[in-house]
């Protein structure tokens, strides 16, 4: 079984923010609306102060409060695992947007495509599609890799499989000491953070 | 963090939204009480779908795709918004009934709003992303303000007996029920509306609807006095104390390792 998720290096990411314009270029997001985006953390006082910049967007979780809650129907989630929206039948309550820990949702009128709906990062849905259609090995091949992932100066992102222990993903978990963001709400998120190499 | 994005106040619903909990949660509590104490009058049955109607049509305003609006019943397996869609229509269908045939239909009406109005706090119990909306104790809340506001509402129509211990009940509930709130949830937004809804809306609402026995023209009072405390608290929860969770790491980054 395949399940997709996404890897974010912290001790390598520099906080360029080029995954952010790459992001919004693939998706052609309006002003505003920033799927992936990167926080600069400051943690501490002068002289133990620590900085940390982070890549944040939609978690895809594998138990999405966006989906539970969503009237519509909206909001499903694949079989491998990615959480999509069908803008056609999202009514733009927002109900999602209040129920994401992690402020990953959208809804703007300014956008053209997605007029006043829900919206959020899809991991590039499209190009996973396309690329595993054409053979391609999502997180591998640069085709059918999330365009976030492709553009990172410092190969601070990842995408995989993590159900599969060969994958890049799941070596690099293997590797390292990692987290998911808010992990006591229970949501099980499908974007890992790396924080130092594992003991 | 001492540097760096902090939880903000969501953005996504606003007054409108708010007035559904406040208008949808009186219209519920009227038709309940009206149950109770003032079965023979129809004026409050229409009264209380008024109010729950114009809560629905304010926060229609709000939704992005009006056309689509429709869609809000595709999703009754885990949707609370769904199923308080549905328990709105049973309600007006029985409301409708009350209007016609009180003693027939009054009952199962307010067994439907008393259903409309759990779901808005299961609404909001199930907003992972605000902290103060999904506290368990948001539901009894949500429930009792309603029926306290509802019963306050009544007491414009009669003040029998029956309907003052019910107000008495609800406002002793809604008490309750904020207490048990405030001690799980600190929120500076809702500080001023609590005291107030202690203070004015239960303490005072109590005392005048004690007076109400021999002086009938103070449970009106009484009555505002409740109403108004319990909206200012559910408009302060909704667009006040709405603070979204924000952003935290639990380990920083440890460099020079790869």
């Amino acid at each position: 079984m395949t399940r997709w998720a996404m890897v974010a290096d912290l001790r390598r990411c520099v906080g360029c923010q080029t995954c952010t314009a790459a992001c919004r270029q693939a998706n052609d997001t309006p002003p505003g609306v920033q799927w992936r985006r990167v926080l600069d953390m400051e943690v501490g006082e002068y002289p133990e102060v620590k900085r940390a910049f982070v890549p944040v967007g939609c978690m895809h979780c594998d138990d999405p409060p966006c989906m539970h809650v969503c009237p519509s129907t909206a909001t499903r989630k694949r079989a491998d695992g990615i959480v999509t929206i069908d803008y056609d039948l999202c009514i733009g309550c927002g109900y999602c947007a209040v129920a994401c820990p992690y402020q990953a949702r959208y809804k703007s009128d300014a956008d053209v495509l997605r007029k006043n709906v829900a919206t959020k990062c899809t991991f590039c849905v499209e190009r996973v599609d396309a690329g595993l259609a054409q053979g391609l090995k999502p997180g591998v091949d640069p085709e059918a890799t999330p365009a976030c992932v492709n553009s990172c100066i410092a190969k601070a992102l990842h995408f995989g499989d993590v159900e599969d222990p060969q994958s890049n993903i799941s070596q690099l978990l293997a590797e390292n000491q990692h987290f998911r963001m808010h992990e006591e709400l229970g949501t099980r998120p499908n974007f890992y953070y790396l924080w130092d190499k594992a003991p | 963090m001492s540097f760096g994005p902090k939880a903000w106040l969501q953005a996504h619903w606003d007054a409108r939204a708010a007035l559904n909990f406040m208008l949808g949660g009186t219209g519920s509590g009227l038709m309940i009480a009206a149950a109770l104490a003032t079965a023979e009058s129809r004026v409050p049955v229409l009264l209380s779908l008024v109010l729950v109607a114009t809560g629905l049509a304010a926060v229609w305003l709000e939704i992005g795709r009006k056309l689509r609006a429709v869609n809000v019943f595709f999703n009754p397996f885990t949707s609370w918004m769904t199923r308080e869609s549905f328990a709105a229509v049973l309600l007006f269908a029985l409301g409708a009934g009350a209007l016609w045939r009180p003693q027939w239909f009054l009952p199962a009406a307010a067994a439907a709003a008393l259903v409309f109005v759990w779901c808005q706090g299961r609404i909001l119990r199930a907003s992972k992303g605000i902290p103060a909306w999904r506290a368990p104790q948001v539901g009894l809340l949500i429930v009792s303000t309603s029926l306290a506001e509802g019963a306050g509402l009544c007491l414009l129509f009669t003040t029998a007996p029956l309907l003052l211990a019910w107000f008495g009940l609800a406002l002793l509930l809604r008490a309750i029920a904020w207490t048990r709130y405030a001690a799980a949830v600190r929120s500076t937004a809702l500080e001023a509306p609590g005291k107030a809804l202690l203070q004015l809306g239960t303490v005072a609402a109590l005392a005048l609807a004690f007076a109400g026995y021999w002086v009938p023209a103070a449970a009106p009072l009484a009555g505002a006095a409740a109403i108004a405390t319990g909206l200012w608290l559910k408009f302060a929860l909704v667009t006040r104390a709405s603070i979204n969770q924000g952003f935290a790491l639990p380990h920083l980054p440890v460099r020079g390792t790869r």
